[in-house]
């Protein structure tokens, strides 16, 4: 009877699955790299989420200093950690509130990723034929376009707002994502697991969401936390060339300001150098979780 | 001969179907495509003249069908703002971007080849493991952030090298050769390729210590080994020479990409390139230069792809042969 046999095959379709948890604790443990790059999240995702009560000052208040002079190009002093901009503003407060926009776009984009590329994986594996070759061949196509130009051109058609760049992103980024999970899929169609599950009667669809589904997740995390620092670069990047959300600050529009506003002939060191090195920070952090990550999941690529 | 064949027609495929992309894109778009650069005293009349010289009053498909054929013939169409053929534009910033990324290209992947070796030669060791992170960062870095700080080091700081551009404002030469092989050309491109080398040796760095480990496990290696060849005998005749290969490829695709990766650093120091055009055809609404700028990207970055192919069946025979 299918109803006494099922509880045994959506066992069989997880095995790993309650034992992951304990096992990325433990691998965690033993891959340091990893572990500081969950570290360093940790710490930013902190940052963002008490930016209100970090920052001292509203970041685009114009400050004025107490007789009353315009609190221009300030060298850092305890009033203002990291000085303030050529007009006044504080580049500390815009540094702990640019947190938000990196993490909101790099988190965001890292789901749509993974979803777009499971879903596309799943059904190109699984279903075959014309709809697989269909899809691959836009995965194809998609892989050749040139990424920044393809965004930039994009993002000036559709509006430069913080979602329409993770929606560009996730539409250049899908294609890596989907064509490992496809291959995942197509390994897993031929498992045992899978042809138990339709001896008992089980439907194309509930194999497809029930049985092969949960096994792609690991894969699905692994490109989602790659997309990660793409993401948060390419936000970086357009912001840097105007094309960014001029409504919200974020470490890509503090450069394109500090740019703009000679601060590199200044020498404003404290100006631009904090936003790059957070940038690099999160971007790094991402590669090593994704590193560790690999290594958890391919140990033997691991070795060497 | 019958994989040449099958690549070459991938590659037309794969440039139709980009062509057709932009088309669409710059077309279904809610804006008027030529509202943008027209003066807004301009009379009702006066815009249906220049919607007309632009071909945009007609259906969709037959500007499609004018669009490809012009495409095929090399004809990109007039800028909107500077009024000349887009084609002449892209054409005249070309050898900026080509030298630039090749030039880049080449240091990176001589450094980090050598970086790599090394990085596999002394596995284990702390050079290693302070090394490996590092290049992991270079590859985390923004390139406009590098560019940044190599500017207001070398070029405000130190005053050794020029902030920008390509040549010393109103300099004159007799012929583009002159101008690209003039002292002030290579002054200028000192620094923008000092950047975008940071940015680039890391791929080729990890690309070929993992080659050099996967090869030291292989059995010639062992075969030298018991011959009594030295250590430095294996790892520089062996190894390295071997791990090298992919590293062909590897160049070939990160010259494709790269073109298109070089917006960012053309901007930072304003290098008359074809990303900082196409930044500029963009920030201004010229569509026309926009998407000339942007095919012939699109169409560099192919190519480079087609050639990677072609390299790769050539290294590795397997693949000709075993592809159907």
């Amino acid at each position: 009877m299918a109803s006494i046999e099922l509880p045994h095959i959506a066992a069989a379709a997880r095995p790993r699955a309650p034992g992951l948890f304990a096992r990325l604790a433990r691998h965690l443990a033993k891959n340091p790299s990893a572990l500081i790059g969950v570290s360093i999240y940790l710490v930013f995702v902190l940052v963002a989420a008490l930016a209100g009560s970090i920052a001292p000052y509203d970041p685009i208040e114009i400050l004025f200093t107490e007789d009353g002079q315009l609190a221009a190009s300030l060298p850092p002093s305890a009033a203002h950690l990291l000085g303030t901009t050529n007009l006044g503003r504080d580049v500390f407060s815009q540094l702990v509130l640019g947190a938000r926009p990196s993490l909101f776009v790099g988190l965001t984009a890292a789901v749509a990723v993974a979803t777009i590329g499971s879903a596309v994986g799943l059904v190109a594996g699984y279903l075959g034929g014309w709809v697989d070759r269909a899809l691959m061949r836009l995965a194809d196509l998609v892989l050749g376009l040139p990424f920044l130009p393809f965004v930039i051109v994009l993002v000036a058609l559709i509006g430069p707002s913080l979602q329409n760049i993770v929606l560009t992103v996730a539409i250049l980024l899908w294609p890596n994502a989907a064509r490992v999970i496809r291959s995942q899929v197509l390994t897993l169609s031929q498992r045992q697991f899978i042809e138990a599950a339709r001896v008992t009667g089980a439907g194309e669809w509930r194999i497809m969401l029930v049985h092969i589904a949960p096994n792609i997740v690991p894969l699905a995390f692994l490109y989602g936390s790659i997309a990660v620092g793409w993401a948060i670069l390419t936000q970086a990047s357009l912001s840097f060339l105007g094309f960014g959300a001029t409504d919200t600050i974020s470490w890509g529009t503090m450069l394109q300001d500090a740019y703009a506003s000679q601060a590199l002939d200044r020498e404003q060191f404290s100006w631009f150098v904090p936003p790059g090195i957070c940038l690099v920070l999160v971007v790094l952090a991402g590669f090593l979780i994704s590193r560790g990550y690999e290594e958890l999941l391919f140990p033997k690529l691991g070795e060497g | 001969m019958a994989y040449f064949g099958r690549r070459f027609l991938h590659m037309l495929i794969v440039l139709w179907a980009i062509a057709t992309i932009l088309f669409l894109l710059f077309r279904l778009m809610p804006t008027d495509p030529s509202i943008a650069h027209l003066d807004p005293t301009f009379t009702e009349e006066q815009r249906q003249l220049v919607r007309a010289q632009f071909g945009l009053d007609r259906p969709l498909f037959e500007q499609y069908l004018i669009y490809m054929k012009n495409l095929a013939e090399g004809e990109f169409g007039l800028s909107f703002r500077q009024r000349q053929p887009v084609m002449g534009l892209v054409l005249a910033v070309l050898p900026n971007t080509l030298l630039l990324t090749s030039s880049a290209l080449i240091v990176a992947y001589l450094f980090g080849a050598l970086l790599g070796a090394s990085l596999a030669w002394r596995r284990g060791s702390l050079f290693e493991k302070i090394s490996v992170p590092l290049v992991l960062a270079t590859r985390a870095a923004p390139e406009f952030w590098l560019g940044m700080i190599v500017l207001a080091i070398f070029a405000f700081g130190l005053n050794w090298f020029p902030s920008g551009g390509a040549n010393v404002a109103g300099a004159r030469y007799a012929s583009e050769w002159e101008r690209i092989f003039s002292l002030d050309y290579l002054r200028h491109l000192v620094l923008p390729v000092l950047t975008l080398a940071i940015y680039l040796q890391g791929l080729p760095a990890l690309l070929m210590r993992s080659n050099m480990l996967e090869i030291m496990r292989e059995e010639f290696v062992t075969m030298a080994r018991m011959k009594g060849l030295s250590e430095r005998r294996i790892m520089l005749r062996h190894a390295a020479r071997n791990a090298l290969l992919p590293l062909v490829t590897a160049f070939a695709l990160g010259f494709g990409q790269s073109v298109g990766g070089n917006v960012v650093i053309e901007n930072v120091f304003s290098w008359p390139g074809l990303g900082r055009l196409l930044v500029d055809a963009v920030a201004n609404s010229d569509y026309p230069l926009a998407q000339g700028a942007f095919l012939v990207i699109a169409f560099v970055l192919v190519v480079m792809n087609f050639i990677a192919d072609l390299m790769y069946g050539l290294l590795d025979p397997r693949v000709v042969h075993g592809e159907h």
